[in-house]
């Protein structure tokens, strides 16, 4: 087993020497940032020595990151995207020759949908493969497992689902949005466009849903002046739904707000439609159901219904229908994208930029460079990396079509400023 | 040489040979060869080792199946977590919390005070007490609801499935009080001192060896006791043994709480060596892989069931790094295999195959070494009819 | 809670809370049907039989595929072919793991449900290997979807009364193959003394084999059935297994009526708690009101005494 500090001793003139010529390398990048997609302006890879101060896997060619997903068990049904998304930006990077002139190879473990086994083999990656950067973790059980591993092993996490916030880490960039950046301007919008204020809330039964009625709840209850009329939660893997849906006819809320996860989603939404619900009349936005999910509730049974994310795979924009065209290149033509799948797609890049801005690979400069980090040609448009290490990103309702895509109803003018620990919501 | 009479130590010759040999293994070979990394991997194995030294006792020798043991393993984990997460819920690491001074699952469920449940594991002493008692208490309510009334086998087996669903259940609806899904996790020190540096862990992991050699050393004084041998009977012709005076309900109620006792401090030592604990150890799943680790190792051997978990484990880790879909195959495969083909595991192949070449020593004497076969466990029949 | 509401509205939602408590009795008393002839009738603990169930989804969701791309003509029935399907698909593999399996392992029971935990976990693998990690939605034709309203309040799923309708169209079939017809006779002599009945002349393996398959392709109807109200996916028959065997062990095991009158009790008390609590503390009473049951009363509701 060998430390992590081997390189920092040895070296002590030379490597003044370096630092003081890597002083100017953050200026490369930086002119060559407004044309992100053209070739880098320096030919020459820079030292090992100096962009990998730590004992990361770095060579004069290449630079080692590890991807962390589910590839067996039930979450392999929601992380496979990710994985997908991952290796297309990575295939792209390397394509454009990679970072500081070193070549992306990836290590890819399987966390099998057991969070020990994610803290696991986070922990395989870091002290054994010294991976510069983790690609993973899904599920906030997962991310909870794994969070003390990258802390004390000072390693960075890409963390790309949506989630319910209420954390903040030095060796986290969340690249998904938190609780309120997701459920506010949604619950703004059905207020304002469908008069809404009788709301019942329902999710599964664990930490994201619960967490988001709260916030839910209390923006409803104090910014909307409106009522909560009903809240129910179903053990994860639940398939029977009719008793609370006989509370939806009794109790006529203008809007189901639903955060149902997993397998439990494709009986809620078939026995929605069974019993007669037309989600043309009755109002129904959820936060957590992408095109990943549609895929296997069936587009007709979730037509008309609204979903709540910052990305669709319909955005019109050019950066999207690039993103769209690459990945159904690689992964086949009918693949769907979702929310999630397109914040893995961030990770790399923004760890990308980042290493260029630091110039380094060491952890606690990319930590320390990651704020302020722009992403012009992301597919939803454009993000940005706040201070907290979460993103600045729009909030957009889709309304569900019957192919399973999603159309764009409404989106908030300006990038909402993550939050993650609201005040008042807590 | 007549085995009762003439043996006044409770273990034999080749049960002490045994012992060392495994003692020499995990002590001296494995840390010289492995590297910290793997050996922590160890480490957490041998917390599993305790469950299937439990099932050994109480399913091997007494024919009471367990699908269970994960809640037990759950219950002496989430006491350690417990003792640990308050001790790293200090007011000043704390701070940025609403309500310092609680745990953070707590923080972010909206909870402002510390749950009276919680209170008493503030104290390491009271803990230890409650990772062994705590289960126990369990299994004797439960085996005293089941046994008196002699329901045993099949019907057992399911209601401990049905229970073990249902904690898992609980946990997660109760997040505010357990954590959760996410468990309790970034337990950091135990009375000051850091647990997470290897260090820590490789202290740990001979805590864990030593205190896993004593439960062995218990098992082995358990089995050759009058206790033992009235299980062995028991498992086998269950109504000549209450025939013949004796209270059966009792002596299982007894094992079962034992084996509930071995499984909790397994859970407690793997909340220290891993840093948390979470329901996925408490489920159906995770107990009937349990249950495989006895299985393989041998159901009747107390050595064989730590050899079992181990090679089981080792199995998972390097299957599940290099070919991941083909584990579940592996395993499954692993199920059918000991159930059909060689039904005392690791120990009966050692006994048939390899202990006849080793010398009387080590029970060489075929009839010595013979291994009882794998009973016919009672259970077919509705309990009203037959037990 | 029922003061806002008048008295024709509260008799409504107790008839559609009633009708929901019927469509989980009959979606408990499908899963379990098969369960307790395997079961209760062999003594065999099938610990796979989630994943039967899920064969016939899966066999349903290539019929409808097949439908779909050649004969879209047809769709509208494409489910009774799918059903029928299903039902062979179970049981000839039910039939294959008897021969294979389970025949060696009668006597013991516990191991029976170790080796066939053994062959979930392996089937969960293939359909994940062969159909993909991803769940699967099955198109159902448009006459299934939908409801008929009764009254102005009150409204009856459609596809709810395919289930009963399908539920009660089983059980009787089975009832009648098990008391009527001289295979049945034979089943149940073999479950009462087997070696009394091999001496007079039955051929107990057959039996044996035919009576798992039954079973099994009970499963894979009631597979097939699900596929209207739940997700298809390789693990999706975990979902069922440990309600469906508290189901069978809590009418005692060995009559099926038993099965019926738990599988009625257990839904009802499931759906009316659900009604006034939440989902998860509902399932939590529910499965925790069964085991202390189980707990007094170790043998059941219903109980065959037979001398062995």
């Amino acid at each position: 087993m060998s430390s992590n500090n081997d390189n920092s001793s040895k070296f002590s003139s030379t490597r003044r020497k370096l630092l003081m010529g890597m002083a100017t390398l953050p200026a490369v990048p930086l002119l060559a940032n407004t044309g992100i997609f053209s070739t880098p302006a320096f030919a020459q890879a820079p030292a090992t020595s100096a962009v990998n101060t730590t004992g990361l896997a770095v060579t004069d060619t290449e630079v080692t990151v590890g991807i962390l997903h589910s590839v067996t068990g039930t979450m392999a049904i929601s992380e496979t995207g990710s994985v997908q998304a991952e290796k297309l930006a990575i295939e792209q990077i390397n394509a454009m020759g990679g970072v500081l002139g070193r070549k992306i190879k990836f290590i890819q473990e399987d966390g099998a949908s057991d969070w020990p086994t994610f803290a696991e083999k986070a922990k395989k990656l870091l002290v054994n493969d010294k991976v510069a950067a983790i690609m993973g973790c899904w599920t906030s059980a997962s991310r909870k497992a794994v969070l003390p591993v990258v802390e004390q092993y000072n390693g960075m996490l890409y963390y790309p689902t949506f989630y319910e916030g209420l954390e903040q880490s030095k060796n986290v960039i969340y690249t998904g949005q938190e609780a309120t950046q997701q459920i506010l301007a949604g619950l703004d919008w059905v207020n304002k466009t469908k008069g809404a204020k009788s709301f019942y809330l329902i999710g599964s039964d664990y930490i994201w849903p619960r967490t988001s009625m709260k916030i839910a709840r209390k923006h409803i209850e104090n910014k909307l002046a409106g009522k909560v009329v009903g809240e129910d939660y179903f053990p994860l893997g639940h398939t029977q739904f009719n008793s609370v849906i006989n509370k939806f006819k009794l109790t006529k809320p203008d809007v189901i707000y639903a955060a149902v996860v997993g397998g439990s989603n494709v009986a809620f939404y078939k026995q929605l439609k069974a019993a007669g619900i037309d989600l043309s009349k009755q109002t129904l936005l959820t936060i957590s159901v992408t095109e990943d999910e549609i895929d296997g509730i069936g587009g007709e049974n979730f037509v008309n219904a609204y979903s709540c994310m910052k990305y669709f795979q319909s955005l019109d924009n050019p950066n999207n229908k690039d993103f769209v065209a690459a990945f159904k290149k690689m992964w086949g033509e009918k693949t769907v994208i979702g929310d999630v799948t397109q914040a893995a797609y961030l990770g790399p890049w923004l760890w990308k930029m980042t290493v260029e801005k630091a110039g380094s690979f060491d952890i606690d400069k990319i930590a320390e460079a990651s704020a302020g980090i722009e992403f012009t040609k992301a597919p939803e448009g454009y993000v940005k990396i706040h201070p907290n290490h979460h993103l600045w990103s729009k909030t957009r309702v889709g309304q569900a079509q019957p192919d399973g895509q999603f159309k764009v109803v409404f989106e908030t003018p300006e990038l909402i400023e993550p939050d993650p620990f609201p005040k008042g919501y807590q | 040489m007549s085995k009762s009479s003439s043996r006044t130590f409770f273990l034999r010759p080749q049960d002490i040979i045994g012992i060392v040999v495994l003692a020499f293994i995990l002590v001296v070979v494995l840390p010289l060869t492995l590297d910290n990394f793997r050996l922590q991997f160890v480490g957490k194995y041998l917390t599993y080792a305790f469950v299937a030294l439990g099932l050994v006792l109480c399913w091997g020798y007494a024919g009471i199946l367990s699908l269970g043991q994960g809640v037990f393993f759950g219950l002496g984990g989430y006491c350690m977590a417990m003792f640990l997460k308050l001790e790293s819920s200090s007011p000043e690491n704390t701070k940025i919390q609403t309500t310092p001074g609680i745990p953070d699952f707590m923080d972010w469920n909206q909870i402002t005070s510390l749950p009276w449940f919680w209170e008493p594991f503030r104290s390491f002493g009271f803990t230890t007490i409650a990772v062994v008692l705590v289960p126990a208490f369990f299994a004797l309510v439960l085996g005293y609801a089941m046994f008196k009334r002699r329901v045993g086998g099949v019907y057992f087996a399911i209601i401990t499935q049905a229970l073990a669903a249902i904690m898992t259940i609980l946990i997660i609806g109760q997040q505010g009080y357990t954590g959760g899904i996410n468990g309790i996790t970034d337990l950091r020190s135990l009375h000051g001192w850091d647990i997470r540096t290897d260090s820590a862990k490789t202290i740990l992991y001979f805590v864990c060896v030593a205190l896993l050699i004593a439960c062995i050393l218990l098992a082995f004084y358990v089995k050759s006791s009058k206790l033992g041998r009235i299980l062995v009977a028991m498992r086998d012709k269950e109504d000549r043994v209450r025939f013949s005076g004796y209270d059966v309900s009792s002596f299982k109620i007894f094992v079962f709480c034992l084996a509930a006792s071995l499984s909790a401090v397994g859970g407690a030592m793997f909340t220290l060596q891993v840093g948390f604990m979470s329901p996925s150890f408490v489920g159906i799943v995770p107990s009937i892989e349990m249950v495989i680790y006895t299985a393989v190792g041998g159901r009747l051997s107390i050595l064989g069931a730590i050899y079992g978990t181990l090679v089981v484990n080792w199995a998972k880790t390097s299957f599940s790094e290099s070919f991941p879909e083909l584990w579940l195959f592996g395993l499954g495969g692993l199920f059918i295999a000991v159930v059909l083909i060689f039904p005392n595991g690791i120990a009966g192949l050692w006994q048939s195959y390899i202990a006849p070449h080793l010398g009387p020593l080590f029970g060489g004497s075929a009839k010595r070494s013979a291994t009882p076969p794998v009973p016919p466990s009672s259970g077919t029949t509705a309990p009203a009819a037959a037990e | 809670m029922f003061s806002e509401y008048s008295l024709s509205e509260l008799s409504s939602i107790f008839l559609m809370q009633g009708f929901a408590g019927l469509i989980l009795f009959s979606v408990f008393v499908l899963m379990a049907l098969g369960l307790a002839i395997i079961f209760g009738q062999m003594g065999v603990i099938n610990m796979a039989h989630g994943e039967f169930m899920i064969l016939g989804a899966y066999v349903t969701y290539f019929t409808s595929q097949l439908f779909l791309h050649y004969i879209p003509a047809l769709f509208g029935i494409y489910f009774f072919i799918a059903m029928i399907l299903a039902f062979f698909a179970s049981g000839a593999l039910g039939m294959a793991v008897e021969w294979l399996m389970i025949r060696r392992l009668y006597k013991r029971p516990l191991d029976t449900l170790l080796a066939t935990w053994g062959l979930s976990l392996i089937l969960q693998q293939v359909y994940r290997s062969v159909f993909g990690p991803r769940e699967v939605g099955v198109e159902l034709p448009s006459w299934m979807m939908g409801s008929l309203p009764v009254t102005e309040v009150v409204e009856v799923q459609i596809n709810g009364l395919f289930v009963m309708g399908l539920t009660i169209a089983i059980t009787v079939a089975v009832a009648l193959l098990m008391y009527k017809s001289a295979w049945g006779k034979q089943v149940r002599a073999v479950v009462q003394n087997r070696v009394m009945a091999g001496a007079v002349g039955i051929n107990t393996e057959k039996i044996d084999r035919y009576t798992f398959g039954l079973g099994c392709g009970i499963a894979g109807v009631a597979g097939s059935a699900f596929t209207m109200i739940g997700s298809t996916g390789p693990t999706s028959g975990q979902l069922y297994i440990v309600d469906t065997f508290l189901v069978v062990v809590f009418g005692g095991a060995q009559s099926l009526l038993g099965t019926i009158a738990s599988a009625f009790t257990i839904s009802q008390a499931q759906s009316t708690m659900e009604f006034f609590l939440s989902g998860s503390m509902a399932k939590v009473l529910t499965l925790l009101g069964v085991v202390i049951i189980l707990m007094l009363r170790p043998q059941g509701l219903f109980v065959i005494k037979v001398r062995r």
